[in-house]
């Protein structure tokens, strides 16, 4: 059934093949995944040390950085970890997910490069025009609050290379299909990555249009820049920008499920669908930043914050409970079927894709989403909006979620794509738990403080230097105490996983991988269900229905909390 | 991660229609919250706004001081217009101007502009946020139920002196 649209003769791809998992490896596509996460990683090391700067500045107690160091910090913060570290990270996992994952190979390596030259002088750029200041506007650049031209150049310049490499994705994956390299529908994982490579497309071309005037507008060239137009097409960059992170997120879990414990969907329908959720709904989400913006009408904010009835939220529900679901089946399948709970104690604890993968979805489902959809909700924005309940939700999801999700995944590439032995894998076992633990202490800990009505991107809460201050309960020191040494449990993990990654890549032994696993003995595969076993009563997800509704409850009593304390508030309409 | 049989389209299992039930119902739940407050809740989040370019707004800003100005603060305008009234608020880097006088249980227009970049209206310890930009005179119409004094902090970074723009409002009973 292959179809040869394109000669195979004339191709110059050469392949390896997988020693561990049988895969063919396009050499091209290989050299530029190992690039484009190296330059992440990099990007990562760069914005950890600053975040440990600026959580000691705002830990009120040490309060490390002057106001010029610190906003301009934050600034290069934001966008080395939001934009650089994560897009880097993604395009490496587009082209992994386009090639080796579908036997395929790269099919125009030169504009991969191109693409690649452009994102690391657009990003490079921005963070050298930023530290030579006169550029410290945030990552969010809200006009009329001007940078230097460059300064935007580099967003373009950034967002042109990401939106080539996202194209490029989808020119692999059809030509994958037409010249027959793959068998059937396309793995879930790939489709997971192709959610993603959609959502990026609208993403970057909206960037585009509040980035290209604001260009313009930088050199002079327009006179007037409406900061309402700005703020609309900046977060339908900005909002998604994290969904496409959501989406390959999700792709990576899935991935991590069946690597450790040989975990596959239980209904690839459901799992596509939520995927297919995400796609037309979650765009909507850049709504959640102009909820007391002036402006909109109440159904205009609350339509789309709500991304249409809450659907792409419904796709997020989905795969929360059909990943540990799959997990739960798996384990179930290899004999652990007492009770409701017996996998989980059977589970590989030890593998650090499998601990990367469980304190991952904790943190991004129980701390970042529940958190994310209450600000989220019209009314309630009012008391969320700019204090550090925002960034205390987004460490949660981009950092506790979708980072360690990538720092997990990243312990695989090193044996499979860089082929080298992984080192310090004392270190690579303990380091989700760690940096997991930590970025959960800092998001807490900013909620907790946000909750009390402490800003954001806020150099001095305590107003010593101002005509008036506001008094500072302890509870808020004590929140942002939480805070600050959350930081430092997470840069401690952080760290961790950088000793293990460069000291693999660097002074590993160069071999071809053995196992798909790292520390356990790889999963018996066992492949999708047979008809009788779907019937088995003992291998239901039974456990996980109960997890997921206590998680229910939990996302209930939050969500309802806020609305009692809205209640309490001053009247206002 | 492998490709899934020719066959996927197959029926769920009970456990994920519950959730997926469940999950449907919950959502909706949460849709249905934001029209119900709208009409029930006395928290709204206001719609109100009018263009004003910076000029228009500090010409009112000032009217209203000239007209109701009872007192001064370290160098700060205290106003107590009535009851019912207008009540403009003034955002530039980094003050809010000027100081505001109001009784509790009474409303309010209170009208937030910018006369420079974008601030954020963050009323402190009661924790309500606006954003407040240039060009845009955004109604916020407000009944205080509690007295006392009130910091009005800026929660949208606004340049260097961010952290320096605090405001006050003086609510009496």
């Amino acid at each position: 059934m292959a179809v040869t649209s394109i000669a195979r003769e004339r191709e110059h791809a050469i392949f390896r093949t997988c020693s561990a998992t049988g895969l063919k490896v396009d050499l091209a596509a290989e050299r530029l995944i190992i690039a484009n996460a190296v330059v992440a990683v990099v990007m990562l090391l760069i914005g950890g040390i600053i975040a440990l700067l600026l959580a000691l500045t705002r830990w009120q107690a040490i309060h490390l950085l002057n106001p010029v160091w610190f906003y301009r910090l934050t600034t290069i913060h934001g966008i080395d970890m939001l934009v650089a570290w994560i897009v880097f990270f993604e395009v490496a996992g587009l082209y992994f997910g386009s090639t080796v994952l579908l036997n395929a190979r790269m099919v125009k390596p030169s504009i991969a490069w191109f693409a690649f030259v452009l994102m690391l002088v657009g990003g490079l750029m921005v963070n050298v025009v930023v530290l030579m200041g006169g550029s410290d506007v945030m990552f969010t650049a809200y006009v009329p609050l001007k940078a230097h031209p460059l300064f935007y150049l580099g967003y373009i310049l950034f967002a042109v290379g990401a939106l080539i490499a996202v194209a490029l994705f989808f020119v692999n994956v059809v030509v994958a299909k037409a010249e027959g390299r793959y068998e059937g529908s396309m793995p879930l994982v790939v489709f997971g990555l192709a959610t993603a490579g959609i959502i990026a497309t609208y993403t970057l071309l909206s960037g585009a249009l509040a980035f290209v005037p604001a260009f313009f507008w930088s050199l002079g060239l327009v006179d007037n820049y409406d900061p309402g137009f700005f703020r609309n097409f900046f977060w339908s960059f900005g909002h998604p920008a994290q969904q496409i992170n959501l989406a390959a997120m999700v792709a990576v879990w899935y991935a991590l499920a069946f690597l450790t414990v040989g975990a596959v969907p239980l209904n690839e329908k459901l799992s596509r669908l939520a995927f297919i959720l995400y796609i037309f709904f979650i765009n909507l989400g850049s709504a959640h930043h102009l909820l007391v913006d002036p402006g909109p009408s109440f159904a205009w904010k609350a339509t789309n914050t709500s991304y249409a009835m809450y659907l792409a939220v419904l796709g997020s529900m989905i795969h929360a409970f059909s990943i540990p679901a799959a997990l739960e089946v798996a384990l179930r399948r290899q004999g652990h079927k007492r009770g409701l709970l017996e996998w989980l104690r059977k589970a590989p604890w030890r593998e650090p894709g499998f601990a990367a993968l469980v304190v991952s979805m904790f943190v991004f489902g129980w701390i970042g989403g529940v958190t994310g959809v209450t600000i989220g909700t019209e009314q309630i924005n009012m008391l969320a909006h700019n204090t550090l309940r925002i960034p205390g939700h987004f460490h949660a999801t981009v950092v506790g979620g979708t980072t360690l999700a990538f720092m997990g995944l990243t312990y695989y590439l090193i044996p499979l794509i860089f082929r080298r032995e992984l080192k310090l894998k004392k270190l690579a076992i303990w380091q989700p738990y760690v940096y997991g633990l930590g970025m959960a202490l800092v998001s807490v800990g900013m909620i907790a403080a946000g909750l009390q009505g402490v800003s954001r991107r806020h150099w001095d809460v305590t107003f010593t230097q101002a005509p008036f201050q506001s008094p500072v309960p302890g509870t808020v020191h004590l929140a942002l105490a939480v805070m600050g040494i959350g930081a430092i449990i997470a840069i401690i993990g952080g760290t961790m996983f950088l000793l293990v990654v460069l000291s693999s890549v660097f002074t590993g032994k160069r071999q071809e991988a053995t196992s798909v696993t790292l520390v356990v003995d790889p999963p018996p595969f066992l492949g999708y269900m047979s008809e009788k076993e779907e019937k088995d009563a003992q291998l239901q997800p039974r456990g996980t229905f109960v997890i997921v509704l206590v998680f229910l409850m939990f996302f209930a009593a939050y969500y309802l909390s806020n609305w009692w304390l809205l209640g309490r508030t001053w009247m206002v309409r | 991660m492998i490709a899934p049989p020719r066959v996927w389209w197959k029926p769920l299992g009970q456990l994920e229609r519950s959730w997926l039930l469940i999950g449907l119902v919950w959502c909706i739940f949460l849709t249905a919250m934001m029209p119900i407050w709208f009409f029930l809740g006395r928290q709204n989040v206001p719609a109100t706004t009018y263009r004003a370019t910076p000029e228009q707004f500090q010409a009112q800003v000032n009217a209203m001081i000239e007209q109701y100005k009872v007192g001064e603060e370290r160098g700060f305008p205290i106003v107590e217009p009535p009851p019912g009234s207008d009540v403009f608020i003034q955002a530039r880097m980094w003050q809010w101007y000027p100081i505001v006088k109001l009784k509790k249980g009474e409303t309010y227009r209170l009208h937030l502009s910018s006369l420079d970049v974008q601030h954020g209206f963050s009323l402190q310890p009661m924790n309500l946020n606006f954003m407040v930009l240039p060009g845009y005179d955004y109604v916020v119409t407000i009944t205080p139920t509690t007295a006392g004094e009130f910091y009005v902090v800026c929660n949208e970074y606004c340049g260097v002196g961010h952290h320096l723009m605090i405001g006050k409002i003086i609510v009496t009973e």
